[in-house]
C-alpha cells in the first residue's frame, strides 16, 4: 500500500542511491561475496560433487556414482547414529521447550528478583560445548563413581547425561525468546479473558499460548536443529562410548550422534572412506534442512494473525 | 473478598519465588563444582567430587600453575589466539556484512537477490556438510593462521549477519540517505557517517551473536588452523583430555575455571545487550 502511494518518489530516490552505490559494488559487496564463495558456496558445491566420488585427496577424486550413498546407508553405525540422534532431538526438544516456557511464564508474573533469575538461567549459554562436556563428565562421574560405574559404561547414562547437559545449557536461551514473546501478548486481551470469567489455565491455553506461537515456532525450530547438529558436547561428554561389537565385526559407538559419526568417518577410520563420509554429510544436510523447514511450516500454520 | 484474593496472589508469588530460587541454586552448582575442584588435589577429584577442598585435599594454586604449563603448549598462547581470532573475525564480519547488506537492500538487483537467498539458505546447512572441503580450501588459500582465519569465519558466518542487517536496513527511511547523496556525499561517506550510526543496535546484536559463536567454536579452528602452532581455548582443553596417559583433572578444572571467568565477567557487564541480541537474532531467524 505504502509502496503504491509513494511509487514515483521512491523509484526516483532509490534510483538516485542505487545509481551512486552501484559503481562501488566492489567495495560494498565484493569482500563479503568473495568470502562467502570461499567459505560456503564453493565448499558446498564441491561437497555435493565429492559425495559421488572416491577419493583420498581431492585432486585424485574419480566418479563412482551412488556407491557412497549405498555404503552410507549400509553402515550399521550410521543407522544407529540416526535413530539415536532422532530420539535425542525429540526428547530434548520437548523437555527444553516445556521447561523453558514454564520458567519464562513464571518470570513474567512480576515476582521480585526476576532479573537475577534470568541472568543465572542464561549464563550456561556463554560456556562453550567442549568445556560444558568436561564439566558435566566430571559431575556425572562424581555421582556414578559412588555406585562403582561411570558415564562411559552404559548407553542410557550417556543419553540422559547429554539430555541434562543440553537442558542446562539451552533452557536459558529459549527462556529469553519466550519472555520476549510473552511480553508482547496484549495486556487487554488477558484482561478481557479474566473479565469473561476464564480460569487461569484457560487463559494460558486459549489466549497466551496461541499468541506466543511465533516464539514457539522459533524455539522448537532451534532446539530441533540444535539437537540434530550437536557435536561438541557429544564429543566431550562420551565421544560415543560405550562401544559395541556387532556380529559382522563392525563397531557401533552407542552414544555417537550423526555429526560425530560423520566426523569419525572422515578422519577416524581407514583411508578411502572420505567419499562415504561426504555422502553421509549430504544426507545429514538434507535431513536437517528438510526437518527444519517442515517444522517451520507445521508451526507457522498455527500462528495467530494479529 | 478482595483482600482474600490479594493474599492468595501474594502466597502464589512467594511459592514461585522459592521454587525459582531452588532452581537457581541447582543452576549454579555445576560452576561451583568446577571452582571447588580446581583447588583440589587430582586424586580426590574423582572420589570426592562434591566435597570442599579441605585439609589433605587442598591443593592451593598448584593446579593453576600446573595447568598453565601443562603439556607442550602454554595456555596463555591459546588465550591470546582465541582473543585474536574472536576480535578480528567479529570486526571483519560486522564491517563487511553491514556494507554488503546495505548494498543488497538498496540496489536490490537480481544478483543481490541471489546472494541474499543463498545467505538465508546457508543458515540451515550444518557445518559437517562443508567441513572437509572448507578446510581443504582454506588450507590451499593459506587461510590457516589466526590472522587469516577471519576470512573463513566471514564466509561461513555471513548468512545470519547479512539476514539481520538487510532486515534492519529495509526499515530505515530512504530519505535520510537521499538527502546525504543530494548534498554531495559519496556513497562511502554516506554509509560510514549516515547509515552505520543508525545500524548501531543491530551491530551490537550481531556482534554479540558472533562473539558467542566464535569464542566457543571448536571444530572449525581445529580443522582449519595448523594445530601444532595455533590453538584456541576449546582446542587446548580438548587436547588436555584427549592426550594419552592420565589426565590431571584438578589442572583441567583450573584451566576451565580460568577460561570461564572472562566469559562470565563479559556477560555480567554486557548482559542487557547480550539478552537483547539473542532475542533479536531469534525473531529474525
Amino acid at each position: 500500500m505504502i509502496k503504491k502511494k509513494h511509487h514515483d518518489a521512491s523509484v526516483l530516490s532509490s534510483n538516485l542511491i542505487c545509481r551512486s552505490i552501484r559503481r562501488w559494488w566492489w567495495l560494498f559487496l565484493g569482500p563479503v561475496v568473495a568470502a562467502f564463495v570461499i567459505g560456503f558456496v564453493w565448499p558446498f558445491i564441491q561437497g555435493i560433487y565429492l559425495s559421488f566420488c572416491q577419493f583420498r585427496l581431492i585432486s585424485d577424486a574419480h566418479f563412482v556414482g551412488l556407491s557412497n550413498y549405498i555404503k552410507a546407508f549400509g553402515d550399521a553405525s550410521f543407522r544407529h547414529a540416526f535413530w539415536y540422534t532422532a530420539l535425542f532431538a525429540v526428547v530434548s526438544l520437548v523437555l527444553i521447550n516445556v521447561l523453558a516456557f514454564a520458567v519464562a511464564y513464571a518470570l513474567t508474573q512480576g515476582i521480585k528478583g526476576s532479573n537475577l533469575f534470568r541472568t543465572v538461567f542464561f549464563m550456561p549459554n556463554l560456556i562453550g560445548g567442549i568445556v560444558l562436556g568436561y564439566i558435566w563428565s566430571m559431575i556425572f562421574d562424581g555421582i556414578l563413581s559412588k555406585y562403582g560405574t561411570s558415564i562411559l559404561m552404559q548407553t542410557k547414562y550417556g543419553f540422559w547425561g547429554l539430555i541434562i547437559l543440553m537442558c542446562w545449557q539451552q533452557i536459558g536461551y529459549m527462556m529469553i525468546i519466550y519472555i520476549a514473546g510473552l511480553q508482547a501478548v496484549p495486556e487487554d486481551m488477558i484482561e478481557a479473558a479474566k473479565i469473561d470469567g476464564a480460569t487461569k489455565s484457560q487463559t494460558l491455553f486459549k489466549v497466551t499460548i496461541p499468541n506466543v506461537m511465533p516464539s514457539i515456532t522459533i524455539c522448537t525450530f532451534l532446539s530441533l536443529t540444535n539437537g540434530f547438529k550437536l557435536f561438541d558436547q557429544n564429543l566431550a561428554l562420551t565421544a560415543g562410548q560405550p562401544f559395541q561389537m556387532q556380529a559382522g565385526g563392525t563397531v557401533v559407538k552407542t552414544t555417537e550422534m550423526l555429526a560425530l559419526n560423520i566426523y569419525n568417518t572422515f578422519y577416524g577410520q581407514s583411508a578411502g572412506s572420505q567419499g562415504v563420509a561426504q555422502a553421509k554429510a549430504v544426507v545429514f544436510f538434507v535431513l536437517v534442512a528438510g526437518l527444519g523447514l517442515a517444522q517451520l511450516a507445521f508451526t507457522r500454520k498455527r500462528e495467530v494473525q494479529q | 473478598m478482595r483482600e482474600h484474593t490479594l493474599s492468595a496472589e501474594r502466597r502464589r508469588k512467594t511459592i514461585l519465588s522459592i521454587a525459582l530460587s531452588v532452581i537457581c541454586i541447582i543452576y549454579v552448582l555445576p560452576v561451583l563444582t568446577v571452582v571447588i575442584n580446581s583447588f583440589k588435589l587430582n586424586t580426590f577429584v574423582k572420589t570426592d567430587t562434591f566435597a570442599l577442598p579441605k585439609g589433605e585435599m587442598w591443593a592451593g594454586f598448584d593446579n593453576f600453575i600446573k595447568g598453565m604449563t601443562f603439556g607442550s603448549y602454554p595456555f596463555w598462547k591459546s588465550v591470546l589466539y582465541s582473543v585474536v581470532i574472536t576480535v578480528l573475525s567479529t570486526a571483519l564480519i560486522l564491517i563487511c556484512t553491514s556494507m554488503g547488506a546495505w548494498y543488497i537492500a538498496r540496489v536490490n538487483s537480481k544478483f543481490c537477490k541471489v546472494v541474499y537467498y543463498l545467505c538465508v539458505f546457508s543458515m540451515v546447512v550444518p557445518f559437517q556438510m562443508v567441513m572437509y572441503t572448507l578446510s581443504k580450501t582454506a588450507d590451499r588459500l593459506h587461510l590457516n593462521t589466526p590472522w587469516s582465519i577471519p576470512v573463513v569465519y566471514l564466509g561461513f558466518g555471513a548468512g545470519l549477519a547479512i539476514f539481520m542487517f538487510v532486515g534492519f536496513v529495509k526499515s530505515i527511511p530512504l530519505e535520510i540517505e537521499e538527502a546525504a547523496v543530494i548534498d554531495g556525499c559519496s556513497p562511502v561517506r554516506t554509509f560510514f557517517s549516515v547509515v552505520l550510526p543508525m545500524l548501531k543496535p543491530t551491530l551490537v546484536s550481531v556482534g554479540i551473536l558472533e562473539i558467542m559463536w566464535i569464542w566457543n567454536d571448536y571444530l572449525l579452528p581445529y580443522l582449519v588452523l595448523d594445530i601444532n602452532e595455533y590453538r584456541t581455548i576449546p582446542i587446548h582443553i580438548q587436547y588436555l583430555k584427549g592426550s594419552y596417559g592420565t589426565v590431571d583433572l584438578g589442572a583441567t578444572m583450573a584451566l576451565i575455571l580460568l577460561s570461564i571467568i572472562p566469559v562470565i565477567v563479559f556477560y555480567l557487564t554486557c548482559q542487557k545487550h547480550i539478552i537483547k541480541g539473542v532475542a533479536a537474532g531469534a525473531v529474525k531467524g
